[in-house]
């Protein structure tokens, strides 16, 4: 298939930029070819309109009939729990992994690198010492 | 129904309340210019009650040195008496019989010593520093405290990094997030400016052969240096071992690669 995920009624989609960036959204009318009707009750975003150009479509999609009220979203959401489900997913994790090193001092990119440099010299040891082996086989 | 009310205002006045500051009692008629003229407002702001001033402890009665009024010289050579006694404070030598014609004096033009220093917010006691200039530039390094002339008291320590106890300028210094707790560190009060100040050798013999060989260009380590930085680094570096992995911090040096920008990054 070409595309996977489709605009629909009960869509989740992250907002990218914006006031409203990194929250997620439902979709819940199409307004016109740009705009969408968009409700977050449990992600703190009124209930509004918004472009299409601001939305990355995710996996979840949430059964609510179109322009439903948000107490209804709101139920949907949380019996699909959508919430749970996206911080499980690894793009909620690469995008909290990519706010984490943004934050880091200059102490803790010390500390990262220490680690690294363990890890890998663990990690050229082991393979050193199979590739030792392989080749005494052979 | 006022007399009850006048009593409750009596008992509750003798304990002391903590009072909001008030806004500026005098209403700004024009930039510069207040309503009420400086008698009225020590009147407006009962400056007449707050006369009273706290008896100095022994401290501050300790921290206060008072300039010797004389000081005994020797004297060289024998039978003239080993000591004679200067006064510091001395009388004029010449009274001048006109009035001596003074300059127009200035208004808010200090000399370096007496302007105001800043420090960044960034900047206090125990924070780690990378120093970006001098021959030390990439090293990071524990800050001590400000001087009188606003250069940054700084220590290595000199067996983690070789940065000795050296002063470093504000602007050229990038303060990290990264503290190590100084408060309990008693840093020794000969330290300031002129310590550190550079020695000129001022005297030539008016020769005009060697005269830009001779002036002291290797800087000499004294006794004296190497005790104060003992003393500091004695009580910093077992600070220092406390927090994992800082003293291999403090070893290495600071430095960009590839895709590293100094705008984005948080020190």
């Amino acid at each position: 298939m070409v595309f996977k995920r489709y605009v629909e009624i009960g869509r989740v989609a992250y907002i990218s930029f914006g006031p409203h960036a990194g929250s997620l959204v439902a979709i819940v009318d199409v307004i016109d070819q740009n705009r969408a009707l968009v409700d977050g009750p449990c992600t703190g975003v009124k209930r509004q309109s918004m472009p299409f150009k601001c939305m990355q479509l995710t996996d979840y999609v949430i059964k609510v009939p179109h322009s439903a009220r948000q107490k209804f979203v709101r139920r949907a959401w949380e019996k699909a729990q959508v919430t749970e489900k996206w911080a499980e997913s690894n793009w909620a994790k690469k995008i909290e992994a990519r706010q984490k090193r943004a934050q880091m001092s200059d102490f803790d990119r010390f500390k990262v690198m220490k680690a690294k440099k363990m890890r890998n010299k663990v990690i050229k040891h082991e393979v050193k010492r199979l590739q030792k082996e392989a080749a005494k086989k052979a | 129904m006022y007399m009850s009310l006048y009593r409750l205002m009596a008992e509750g006045d003798k304990k002391k309340v903590a009072k909001k500051a008030h806004c500026s009692r005098n209403p700004v008629l024009a930039r510069g210019i207040g309503r009420y003229s400086r008698t009225a407002m020590y009147a407006r702001r009962a400056m007449y009650k707050r006369k009273t001033k706290t008896t100095e402890t022994k401290i501050e009665k300790k921290m206060k040195v008072k300039t010797p009024s004389t000081i005994t010289k020797t004297v060289g050579g024998d039978k003239n008496g080993g000591t004679r006694v200067v006064k510091m404070r001395k009388m004029p030598r010449y009274y001048p019989t006109e009035d001596v014609p003074h300059k127009l004096k200035n208004h808010g033009k200090k000399p370096f010593s007496q302007h105001k220093r800043n420090l960044r917010a960034t900047i206090t006691p125990g924070t780690v520093l990378v120093l970006l200039t001098g021959r030390h530039r990439g090293k990071r390094v524990v800050f001590l405290k400000q001087l009188s002339s606003g250069l940054l008291l700084v220590t290595g320590p000199l067996a983690l990094n070789r940065v000795p106890l050296r002063r470093a300028h504000q602007k050229f210094v990038i303060a990290t997030a990264t503290k190590v707790d100084i408060s309990g560190m008693k840093i020794p009060k000969t330290l300031s400016d002129a310590y550190f100040k550079k020695k000129r050798l001022r005297r030539p013999r008016h020769q005009e052969g060697e005269i830009f060989d001779t002036e002291k260009e290797k800087y000499q380590l004294t006794v004296q240096r190497k005790e104060d930085q003992k003393a500091v680094d004695s009580q910093l570096l077992p600070l220092i071992k406390k927090v994992p992995q800082l003293k291999g911090y403090l070893r290495s040096s600071f430095c960009l690669s590839n895709g590293v920008y100094p705008h984005k990054l948080v020190f």
